[in-house]
């Protein structure tokens, strides 16, 4: 199944990639091959298999509704790229 | 039959009801009362200084567990199951994948498939006529942090993100697209917090945010199957604005339809100070959020034990309570409308009811005097300053005689402004019902020999005077008079 080079340009700016041209045709290719491995496993018959959402086996891990200590505001703030007046900055969002 | 844009005018009766069929399904996000968050455990707590409710979880640093907190689960099967939900018995979270600052992760854990909850409905009555509006699905997520957009923050070039609400527990419900019209829309929203708040999962709270709602909107020739496009409205802080934006937008999209355009799918805001809906174009992209099961999260398994625990927890629900109400205090419905608007309200009734075991009186007061007083403050029945052991006291004082029922009302009011025990403010006040009949003759003797005309009239057959006669006896007593016996003691002195 062909990526096409489009495709690679949604991909990447869904998350927020900046690609250059040759990057881009290495990923449409390597995309490619990666989907057609998977038509290569769509072979296999996988009608009495239950799909699998988790590697683990693990079910219904929860914990009770308690508080503990959170961090200090200048431990939160730590590790933003820039902060100012208690809050991360950002560039202006509007609305 | 009345316009279904404003419920009130008759112009668009043949615009919209004969040419359109309004379209309308709601998504309502509610947080939910817990101490701690979805999947960590920071505190929850509204309004802390900010950025100080947050850890690595909710921060999304590398290499964390998210672990579900168990009481969301518990609130979301309440509310699945009151308003009549399946609930599934295999469910699990999702990742939505977007970028927004205030979402650390790049990612909000979400439900896609397999949700927690599915087909249920809420229950809606306007114009005399009830109708259920299906409740497709309700699912668990997380809230993203907020924005802040005061003055202070303003005046730069940059936005200022609070992250203590990232991870704060949030369901959403969205229901079928079957509202029809803007009132509906509101009634739906209206019953569904009040079930929301009857089960004490969630406040309500419309302008802090706890109670959020975003409308899909579409409008179709009527006849026709296939739905028109929608356009999706958003920042709607009250039942009223919710109705006054869906209204605006059946206008706007039906003149975009009768001039043969075309309705562009798209987010609007609601602006309520101008009364419009504004595009959000260019502000947002095409969505496309990839959603795949989170590998973080075990699915989750809820078995029969634990549903029927949570149903068996379930309390009266304002449909329940309002029937109850009808039927145990014989109050009209419209009453038991009223009193069982909030679960408050209700319980303050009922408590008053069993201090004065008439419902009729109990009910006229607090849905007069009480009710008036509270909207007039903008106060809830919860910091009401007259307690219903008070309110019970002053009317026992009515019925044995003691005040009159005229004086009632400046009780109450003085009750109402110092929360004092009314029968000391009758003491203080002097605001004791007269019945001293030589004291109750004395006066009336001097109102009729003021009034030497009237009872001249009176007496060659103007029978009508004696309301005159009994209002100027209680004018001189400032409404103390007992009534009853002003007219026995006037009727004997005219009529013998």
């Amino acid at each position: 199944m062909k990526i096409s080079k489009e495709e690679v340009e949604k991909v990447a700016v869904l998350a927020r990639l900046a690609l250059t041209e040759g990057e881009k045709e290495t990923f449409s290719s390597e995309m490619s091959s990666i989907l057609d491995y998977f038509d290569k496993l769509k072979e296999v018959d996988t009608e009495k298999v239950a799909p699998t959402s988790h590697a683990s086996a693990g079910r219904n891990v929860m914990r009770g509704d308690e508080v503990r200590p959170s961090l200090s505001k200048e431990e939160c703030l730590m590790n933003a790229p820039d902060a100012n007046k208690g809050c991360l900055r950002v560039p202006k969002i509007i609305g | 039959m009345e316009c279904v844009s404003c419920g009130k005018c008759f112009q668009l009766e043949r615009v919209i009801n004969v040419e359109f069929e309004v379209i309308i399904g709601l998504e309502v996000h509610a947080q939910l009362l817990t101490k701690s968050k979805i999947f960590c455990s920071c505190s929850t707590v509204f309004g802390a200084e900010p950025n100080t409710h947050t850890c690595p979880v909710c921060l999304g640093m590398p290499g964390v567990l998210p672990v579900l907190n168990r009481k969301v689960v518990d609130f979301a099967l309440r509310v699945g199951l009151a308003v009549h939900c399946e609930i599934a018995h295999y469910s699990r979270f999702a990742r939505k994948n977007y970028f927004y600052p205030d979402l650390p992760k790049g990612y909000q854990i979400s439900q896609y498939e397999l949700p927690l909850a599915e087909h249920g409905y809420v229950e809606v009555t306007t114009n005399g006529k009830s109708k259920r509006i299906g409740v497709a699905r309700i699912h668990m997520e997380e809230d993203a942090g907020k924005l802040l957009h005061d003055e202070r923050m303003e005046a730069d070039s940059y936005s200022y993100v609070d992250l203590n609400r990232t991870g704060v527990p949030l369901i959403e419900i969205v229901s079928e697209p079957e509202i029809r019209t803007p009132e509906e829309a509101s009634e739906y929203l209206k019953n569904l917090r009040g079930i929301l708040q009857y089960l004490e999962v969630c406040d309500g709270n419309m302008e802090e945010g706890s109670f959020r709602c975003d409308a899909n909107i579409s409008l179709r020739p009527v006849g026709q199957q296939r739905l028109g496009t929608r356009t999706e409205l958003k920042n709607m802080n009250s039942f009223k604005n919710v109705q006054r934006a869906l209204e605006y937008e059946i206008r706007r999209q039906t003149n975009i339809l009768d001039d043969g355009s075309e309705v562009i799918q798209e987010t609007r805001l609601w602006d309520a100070a101008k009364g419009v809906t504004l595009s959000m174009r260019g502000k947002e992209e095409a969505h496309d959020y990839r959603y795949f099961p989170d590998p973080d999260l075990v699915p989750l398994i809820i078995d029969d034990d634990w549903i029927e625990v949570v149903r068996g927890s379930l309390p009266e629900l304002p449909q329940e309570k309002r029937d109850r109400f009808i039927k145990e205090y014989q109050v009209p419905e419209y009453d038991a409308e009223v009193l069982t608007s909030s679960k408050s309200l209700a319980d303050y009734y009922e408590e008053s009811v069993r201090l004065f075991p008439s419902p009729k009186v109990v009910s006229n007061w607090v849905m007069g005097e009480l009710l008036r007083r509270l909207k007039g403050d903008d106060r809830d029945i919860e910091d009401c300053p007259v307690t219903p052991r008070y309110l019970a006291k002053m009317l026992k004082m009515i019925e044995d005689g003691t005040i009159s029922g005229k004086i009632a009302k400046t009780v109450f009011e003085e009750m109402y402004l110092s929360g004092e025990d009314p029968e000391k403010l009758v003491r203080e006040k002097d605001l004791l019902q007269l019945t001293d009949e030589e004291e109750l003759d004395r006066i009336i003797e001097k109102v009729l020999s003021g009034n030497a005309t009237e009872v001249e009239d009176y007496k060659k057959g103007k029978s009508k005077l004696l309301g005159f006669f009994v209002g100027q006896v209680m004018k001189e007593t400032k409404g103390k008079a007992n009534p009853k016996l002003v007219n026995e003691i006037l009727r004997g002195r005219l009529d013998r």
